[in-house]
């Protein structure tokens, strides 16, 4: 709808005033045309996402399984009322949260890393970027998997290159060594992501700025924090809140790796496990609707930190 | 359609274009609805589609064919390989009214689940006979009805290196109870016993199999679903819980204790070292006897011994878990009668020979059992131990709730290392009451 209001001024200011009224005319057919073309992808949209939000939200007050249909029962807030009293919904809230806050991190910091190489890069420039963004083309199940295999003793090579750690310790077989096996795979595969996004906010950063620095005799490390840094804090923003959002939702590598086993299961397993699984679609329902809100409120919290103004970020 | 696209520009041959596309969509529609309709069966000859798990892939396969007549054709699809995920992709077509899931391979342990929820068909009286064993007859009564036939009965045993119990000094010819087994795995250097512990389904049969061997249960009357009462903080279940702990701490345990599986287990047994004591079902002795798809040496099948499952205490005869397949009829067929008589077909005591032959696949009938193929593949003793394990089995509980009363168990008995016999039956005793009343997330 927007982009059809959007674009009938700038059909007019193209067409100059001797046509005004005759383009007032095709305008408003284009315009017409427009909505029409559109509104099959609002109804699209309204079927695809309003629809099972509404319905998430009516079945989330009910006791239903579908195993028993006939024996669905309206129990009002009872399913938030268990799932918020509940302690495997607070660890699940917990590790998910471990998994969201440990990975950006990384992957913030490396990924600066690669998008600084991308940007310098002077040689072989298309080969550097594209090797960097291999991962992030591989499927989150294939890198899994992949990772799944290195990790375990029997055929993985992890255990065999690093030096502290028995041939045969069982990644798999405790809380903290799973945890870490299944961060290794998630950094590894969305790094390209976080660094992609971050080439694009140093593109963005005034070279005149770096070198007036420079003249001025400031350091490296004093441009990057002092200029460069500050001058991309919108594109930062962006590429936490990104890859912040997408972390918590974790599922494909905890899915793979350990089926939720060692206490590894993040919000998202949860709530597959309640619906899919168990068949619980009210209690499944509950936990998607508490899994929405809480990313809003991730959402929320991140663009609070970091104090910046969306608009702005967006360049308007 | 990247062919057309340089014609575009061209506004004489344009129309072209658009009628070669237009000739396309028909032709495209038409082939599609031809397929519909085909699929459908609205014409011609029906075609009943059988959801397999992929073990003896290739003989349910055979038996597909062999049992298409002139009036149906049977086609397989595959289901995945676990038991739960089984189990939901079935669910899922079910709970939508599939008419296209005709037959379906199911695991015992769902038959009450799927029969409670309407997504089976009842079959006639005579599915189950005297000739049925009692173990996996057992499975397909729901409310005293038949819903799903017997296909092949499932069991496990305690196979062992011959050479491995000699130099433990254990003797296999009298009944063995797991803690000697473990103490004797422990004795040797590099022994080990094998299970199945991941945070599965399996996992659970270990342990009712052991709290069953125990005199005990994990629900009094599991048919009541939901309002069952749970049993779990009893005796048995602490002698169950005593068995994994001195397992798991034990230096017997595979280094890949918390996620073994039925096919980890089987590593060990002719790997480096003095091999292994290992519970598995009935399809071991098919995958190390020597043959163009393994590379085993005859010594070394020479060497591979078979026991009843062990006893959980002293003094009481164990408890043989049960499982198998069993064909159900999808509630929703388009063709109720060609998929019970299909049905009547593939779970023929022939194909159930060919099955235990052919794949290791047990059984479920008496006759299929005193067939001579049968006695020529397996020894004899081996057969009748299979046999007497079905028969006297410990069957899981019966519940439409299987899968939710599965779970909660896994929930608290996993990893192995962290069960302790004092606390983890009262816990996943709690925990299973709650979650069962549903004032606890599982």
């Amino acid at each position: 709808m927007t982009s059809a209001t959007v674009a009938t001024p700038a059909t007019d200011a193209g067409k100059g005033p001797k046509s005004a009224p005759e383009v007032s005319d095709r305008a408003r057919h284009e315009n017409r045309l427009g909505q029409r073309l559109v509104a099959p992808a609002v109804v699209v949209m309204l079927v695809v996402t309003a629809f099972p939000i509404m319905r998430a939200l009516y079945l989330s007050l009910y006791n239903y399984s579908l195993t028993a249909p006939e024996d669905r029962q309206f129990i009002g807030l009872s399913n938030y009322l268990t799932a918020l009293t509940d302690t495997l919904f607070w660890r699940d809230i917990g590790v998910t949260v471990l998994y969201m806050v440990v990975t950006v991190a990384i992957e913030l910091v490396i990924g600066f890393a690669f998008a600084l190489v991308m940007h310098r890069v002077i040689f072989a420039r298309g080969l550097i970027r594209t090797s960097i963004l291999i991962p992030y083309g591989i499927i989150t199940v294939v890198s899994g998997f992949a990772w799944q295999f290195a990790f375990t003793y029997q055929n993985g090579f992890v255990n065999g290159w690093l030096p502290f750690i028995e041939d045969d310790f069982n990644w798999f077989g405790d809380p903290v060594p799973a945890v870490i096996a299944i961060m290794v795979s998630e950094i590894w595969k969305t790094t390209p992501f976080m660094s992609l996004l971050l080439l694009a906010g140093l593109a963005q950063v005034s070279e005149d700025m770096v070198e007036a620095a420079k003249v001025d005799g400031a350091t490296w490390w004093q441009r990057l924090w002092k200029v460069i840094l500050p001058n991309m804090k919108a594109a930062i923003m962006v590429a936490v809140l990104f890859r912040a959002l997408d972390a918590y939702r974790i599922f494909d590598n905890i899915f793979v790796m350990t089926a939720g086993a060692q206490g590894t299961e993040s919000i998202s397993f949860l709530t597959y496990r309640q619906s899919i699984e168990q068949f619980q679609l009210g209690m499944g329902s509950a936990l998607a609707v508490l899994l929405f809100l809480s990313v809003l409120l991730v959402a929320f919290l991140i663009v609070k930190m970091f104090k910046v103004d969306l608009a702005q970020a967006r360049g308007e | 359609m990247s062919q057309e696209s340089p014609s575009t520009p061209s506004p004489r041959r344009r129309p072209r274009g658009v009628r070669r596309r237009r000739g396309l969509a028909t032709a495209a529609a038409l082939a599609l609805s031809a397929g519909l309709l085909a699929a459908c069966g609205s014409e011609g000859k029906p075609t009943l589609t059988w959801y397999l798990n992929p073990d003896g892939q290739a003989t349910f396969e055979a038996f597909a064919e062999q049992c298409s007549t002139d009036e149906y054709d049977i086609q397989t699809r595959l289901l995945p390989t676990s038991a739960t995920d089984q189990r939901v992709q079935l669910a899922r077509r079910l709970a939508a009214e599939d008419s296209q899931t005709d037959l379906m391979n199911l695991d015992p342990v769902f038959v009450p689940e799927f029969a409670n929820a309407g997504w089976l068909l009842e079959l006639p009286g005579d599915t189950v006979t005297d000739d049925t064993l009692e173990g996996i007859a057992e499975t397909v009564r729901w409310e005293d009805k038949i819903y799903a036939s017997p296909l092949w009965a499932n069991t496990q045993v305690l196979w062992y290196r011959k050479s491995l119990a000699q130099e433990a000094g254990l003797d296999m010819s009298q009944p063995v109870t797991w803690s000697q087994v473990v103490e004797a795995a422990s004795s040797v250097d590099g022994a080990t016993v094998g299970v199945q512990a991941n945070k599965y389904e399996a996992y659970v049969v270990w342990i009712n199999a052991m709290i069953e061997g125990a005199g005990g249960t994990i629900l009094e009357n599991p048919e009541a679903g939901v309002d069952a009462e749970v049993a779990l903080d009893s005796d048995a279940a602490r002698e169950a819980a005593r068995v994994v702990d001195e397992l798991a701490s034990s230096p017997a345990a595979q280094a890949d204790l918390s996620v073994s599986n039925e096919g980890t287990a089987l590593a060990y047994m002719f790997g480096d070292g003095p091999g292994a004591f290992m519970v598995n079902w009935t399809f071991v002795y098919k995958n190390f006897e020597p043959g163009d798809a393994n590379d085993y040496t005859k010594e070394q099948f020479d060497d591979l011994g078979w026991a009843r499952y062990p006893r959980t205490v002293d003094g009481q005869e164990s408890a043989p878990p049960v499982g198998g397949i069993d064909i159900g009829v999808g509630a929703f067929t388009d063709h109720p009668d060609f998929a019970r008589e299909a049905a009547a077909c593939i779970t023929s005591v022939e194909n159930q020979v060919e099955l235990a032959v052919t794949d290791g696949l047990m059984p479920a009938t008496q006759s299929a059992y005193d067939a001579d193929e049968l006695a020529k593949a397996y020894p004899p003793d081996l057969l009748d131990l299979f046999r007497t394990s079905v028969d006297e089995g410990g069957p899981r509980p019966k519940s439409a709730f299987y899968a939710t009363i599965s779970g909660a168990i896994q929930s608290r008995w996993h990893p192995p290392s962290e069960v302790d016999p004092e606390t983890t039956p009262e816990r996943s005793q709690e925990y299973l009451q709650a979650v069962l009343e549903g004032k606890a997330l599982l």
